[in-house]
């Protein structure tokens, strides 16, 4: 282990790691990890570091050790051994090539996904242990290019995909008048004040995947909700500063996201199928403000669908034929407990449910999640060969005769998708709300 | 628009069906009212690619293609965002602007309601337009727009230098500033947020990020001397024309004036700092621990603590007196100067306080119902909507604007009838 895996994997160079590396000094070092190391992190760091007994049980965990032939270098344990245990050892004094290694390790290696912690017999959170790795690198200024570039977004726009103010509402307005098509009375009601629910999504769907906010205005409609979303910003619930160690941009993005619900007075946010997002308003984000639990009360797309369903606001027609299985996203399954709501919602939509395995808590990341797809194209192999156990996951349950995956968050779709090409699954990948749309009773256009 | 002083406070009770809209219209959207009570309008539906605005039952001259964000203006005016052949403008009272924009939103007013801005877009590149005056400049982006209280004065964060596609090196050099009227301050920063303008008019203040990492305040281009892991929104102090806001060091928030603190305790949260319109005082929402929120008066937090949120601080006329909301345990209660109501509710609006500052009254809603609530007691009737309650100038009497099955009701109370 005296050699990082990251060297082998990592042939494209990244600007921003290489320029980012070139402007460090070890005093500047020094500097940033003791200021994280004694003025950010406190008791929790102190237990993990004491507690763990290097048993390496964690290593069983990590899709990256099983997908790598058990290379040790890919083990979570080894992941901390490499990064965080050195600079804990040498008292922040390593050099820049060390940073930029282990800016690779925590944002390229690690999908912050928590399995390991189950695995681990003292539950020792590597996730956390990478995030204070993350935010090393960050205050040094060493981020893979492209998803620095999403921060800047969020910290320009409040949204991680240069969306601009007006661009936002009319791509809602232009899905209005789509969506008037299936229902002629449709409304996404805009600013809204009293509204019962504010839906929030992530930035990409009004840029590259219009037709899931379309798809959610016919459910709303359908289901005769009272529902707003914000002309403002504050509608991206999306997190990329949480994963790059930016966390003051973090709280930003996060107070901007309440305070907008706060000024409609929502009682309560409904989000979009996505898994990080979650993690970074029900878990991190709204905890760095201060804020103990959501100010307002946030439901996951997996949770609202359940409750539409199960109350018959939404009643299915026709149920979907092709056999599905299901994978669980690890923020909002592993995170928020929600695989029993997802598994009633994908019986209620569908006639075939194959179970892929492991799953729930235990399932497979997809390796996209933690902001490693949003590193970008130079770490695209790192992500699908990092994963072949995924694939052969998935060609178990294919096996079985399932046809469509279904996944409800954004980064394991794009992931899955990546993966389902590489290793030539021949899967369809489909969100919750696609299949959804598809199947409920909708009044007569 | 007559002032608060020319309003009819001696009609107890006036009606206008709103119900009976639904029949005239494919379809009604949500009613607004004006300050005085004596108008409720609605976007309204005529036919495939035709919106109107209806006001007391009668709609507008000319329909447009798109209608939204119908509001009113403090002055009592009627303004709606409206479109016709793809162009986009606002309209006042039915008539639109001269200015036509590739698209316009975010309508804010100054106090009075005499002055109206937006933000608008005209091929891709982005301004404000007061009172139907474009900037003379526009920006390749903006965010963060700002109007004066009095309105004279309009204000934005603009993005003055290029960069190209995910040329992260270029924005971090700076390529962010903030326009006073349009025009730019000359120096460049990483990010410009939540701008303040002066009372006088004559400075900007506005949260910059110097690099990825330092934060502080600054005032007409000059950053504070100060940096900070942190701020949020400045306020002007209305006394002298200092600036206020809050700052993170070392994990905790406190309060600065000019760069140097001005509270001694420190915080885990602190933000939304408001004066008292005297500048004689000045309130900020503060969590003193992780999930324990109140407010902090001149930097001495109240006792009452909240676990879910605070928010919406206010201070009376005179400035003597603060009330705000705190959330607890999925409920919204109202705190008037560290004492809370006995009442819970569902939500809860901004307290309202009387002209001369002795009673307080917010629009409460519980299971799905509207009322309100005067010094911690409610009023027995009930809505399907409502707006903020409005005491008359001599605060003996009080203007309840609600929806209730299905007409839109006008009634004004003695107070007596409801506080005891």
């Amino acid at each position: 282990m005296t050699e990082s895996a990251s060297k082998d994997k990592s042939k494209q160079l990244d600007e921003g790691l290489e320029r980012g590396m070139a402007a460090l000094t070890e005093a500047k070092i020094e500097k940033a990890i003791n200021r994280v190391l004694t003025g950010e992190t406190g008791a929790r760091l102190k237990a993990y570091v004491e507690t763990c007994i290097h048993c390496g049980l964690c290593s069983e965990a990590c899709h990256y050790f099983l997908s790598h032939d058990r290379d040790p270098r890919y083990s979570p344990v080894g992941k901390v051994k490499q990064t965080l245990w050195e600079m804990l050892k040498k008292r922040g004094r390593v050099s820049p090539e060390f940073i930029k290694q282990a800016r690779l390790i925590s944002s390229t290696q690690c999908n912050l996904c928590k399995r390991c912690a189950m695995y681990c017999p003292f539950g020792i959170d590597v996730a956390y242990l990478m995030l204070v790795v993350r935010r090393i690198c960050h205050l040094l200024g060493v981020t893979p290019r492209y998803i620095q570039d999403t921060a800047h977004s969020h910290s320009v726009n409040m949204n991680q995909m240069w969306v601009k103010e007006d661009e936002w509402i009319d791509t809602l307005q232009w899905q209005e008048d789509e969506a008037r098509g299936d229902l002629p009375n449709l409304r996404i009601p805009l600013e809204k004040e009293g509204a019962e629910i504010m839906y929030s999504v992530i930035g990409p769907e009004p840029k590259f995947q219009a037709q899931l906010i379309y798809q959610a205005a016919v459910i709303m409609n359908v289901a005769g909700l009272d529902w707003t979303m914000p002309a403002t910003p504050g509608w991206d619930n999306s997190d990329m500063a949480m994963f790059t160690g930016d966390n003051e941009l973090m709280g930003r993005l996060k107070r901007v996201h309440f305070e907008t619900a706060m000024r409609l007075k929502v009682k309560k946010i409904v989000m979009g199928e996505c898994g990080h997002a979650f993690r970074s308003v029900y878990d991190v984000g709204n905890r760095w403000l201060g804020w103990r639990m959501p100010p307002i009360p946030i439901v996951h797309a997996i949770d609202f669908y359940y409750d539409l369903l199960k109350t018959g606001r939404l009643k299915v027609a026709k149920k979907f034929e092709e056999p599905v299985t299901l994978h669980d996203p690890c923020n909002v399954v592993r995170g928020g407990g929600l695989a029993d709501k997802a598994r009633y919602v994908v019986n209620a939509l569908c006639e075939n449910f194959i179970e892929m395995h492991p799953n729930r808590e235990h399932n497979i990341c997809c390796c996209a999640g933690g902001g490693v797809i949003n590193a970008g194209p130079p770490y695209k192999m790192v992500r699908i060969e990092g994963n072949r156990v995924k694939a052969e996951q998935l060609f178990a349950v294919k096996a079985k005769g399932a046809t469509v995956l279904i996944t409800p968050c954004h980064n394991c779709h794009s992931g899955l998708e990546d993966i389902n090409h590489h290793y030539h699954i021949g899967f369809e990948i489909k969100f919750l709300g696609d299949i959804l749309y598809e199947v409920i009773e909708k009044p007569a256009g | 628009m007559k002032h608060p002083e020319q309003w009819d406070w001696d009609s107890l009770r006036k009606e206008i069906p709103f119900a009976s809209w639904q029949g005239q219209f494919k379809w009604v959207e949500e009613p607004q009212v004006s300050p005085d009570g004596e108008s409720v309008a609605a976007i309204v539906n005529t036919g495939e690619g035709e919106f109107n605005v209806c006001i007391n039952g009668a709609t507008w001259e000319t329909p447009f293609e798109k209608i939204w964000h119908l509001r009113f203006a403090p002055d009592g005016r009627l303004t709606a965002i409206v479109s016709d052949s793809g162009e986009w403008t606002l309209a006042v009272d039915g008539r639109p602007w001269e200015n036509r924009f590739g698209y316009v939103w975010e309508p804010r007013f100054s106090a009075d309601g005499t002055s109206i801005a937006v933000k608008f877009q005209q091929d891709m590149r982005y301004g404000m337009a007061v009172n139907d005056a474009a900037w003379a400049t526009t920006f390749a982006n903006m965010t963060c727009a700002t109007l004066s209280a009095d309105g004279r004065r309009s204000a934005a964060a603009v993005q003055v230098a290029d960069f190209g596609e995910a040329d992260i090196f270029a924005f971090q050099q700076g390529t962010f500033s903030a326009a006073l009227d349009g025009k730019p301050w000359e120096r460049r920063f990483v990010n410009v947020w939540n701008l303040a303008i002066s009372p006088d008019g004559r400075k900007l203040a506005a949260e910059v990020r110097l690099t990825l990492y330092d934060y502080t305040i600054a005032v007409n281009g000059e950053p504070w001397g100060q940096t900070f892991n942190c701020v949020w929104e400045p306020v002007f102090d209305p006394r002298d024309g200092s600036v206020l806001a809050p700052v993170r060091q070392a994990g905790q928030w406190t309060l600065a004036r000019d760069g140097s603190p001005a509270w001694e305790r420190r915080f885990i949260q602190l933000w939304h700092p408001v004066f008292s319109p005297d500048g004689a005082n000045l309130a900020a929402v503060v969590a003193l621990s992780f999930g324990n929120w109140t407010v902090a008066v001149n930097g001495t937090p109240w006792r009452s603590t909240f676990n879910e949120l605070v928010s919406d601080a206010v201070f009376s006329p005179d400035g003597k007196r603060v009330a705000a909301i705190g959330k607890k345990n999925g409920f919204y209660h109202i705190i008037v100067d560290d004492s809370v109501w006995p009442q819970a509710f569902d939500m809860a609006w901004a307290p309202v306080f009387s002209p001369d500052g002795r009673l307080a009254a917010a629009r409460v809603e519980k299971k799905g119902k509207y009322t309100f609530a005067i010094d911690g007691r409610l009023w027995n009737g009930q809505a399907e909507a409502a707006w903020d309650p409005v005491f008359s100038p001599d605060g003996r009497k009080i203007l309840f604007r609600t929806i209730e099955n299905g007409s839109y009701l006008r009634r004004v109370l003695p107070v007596s009838e409801i506080a005891g």
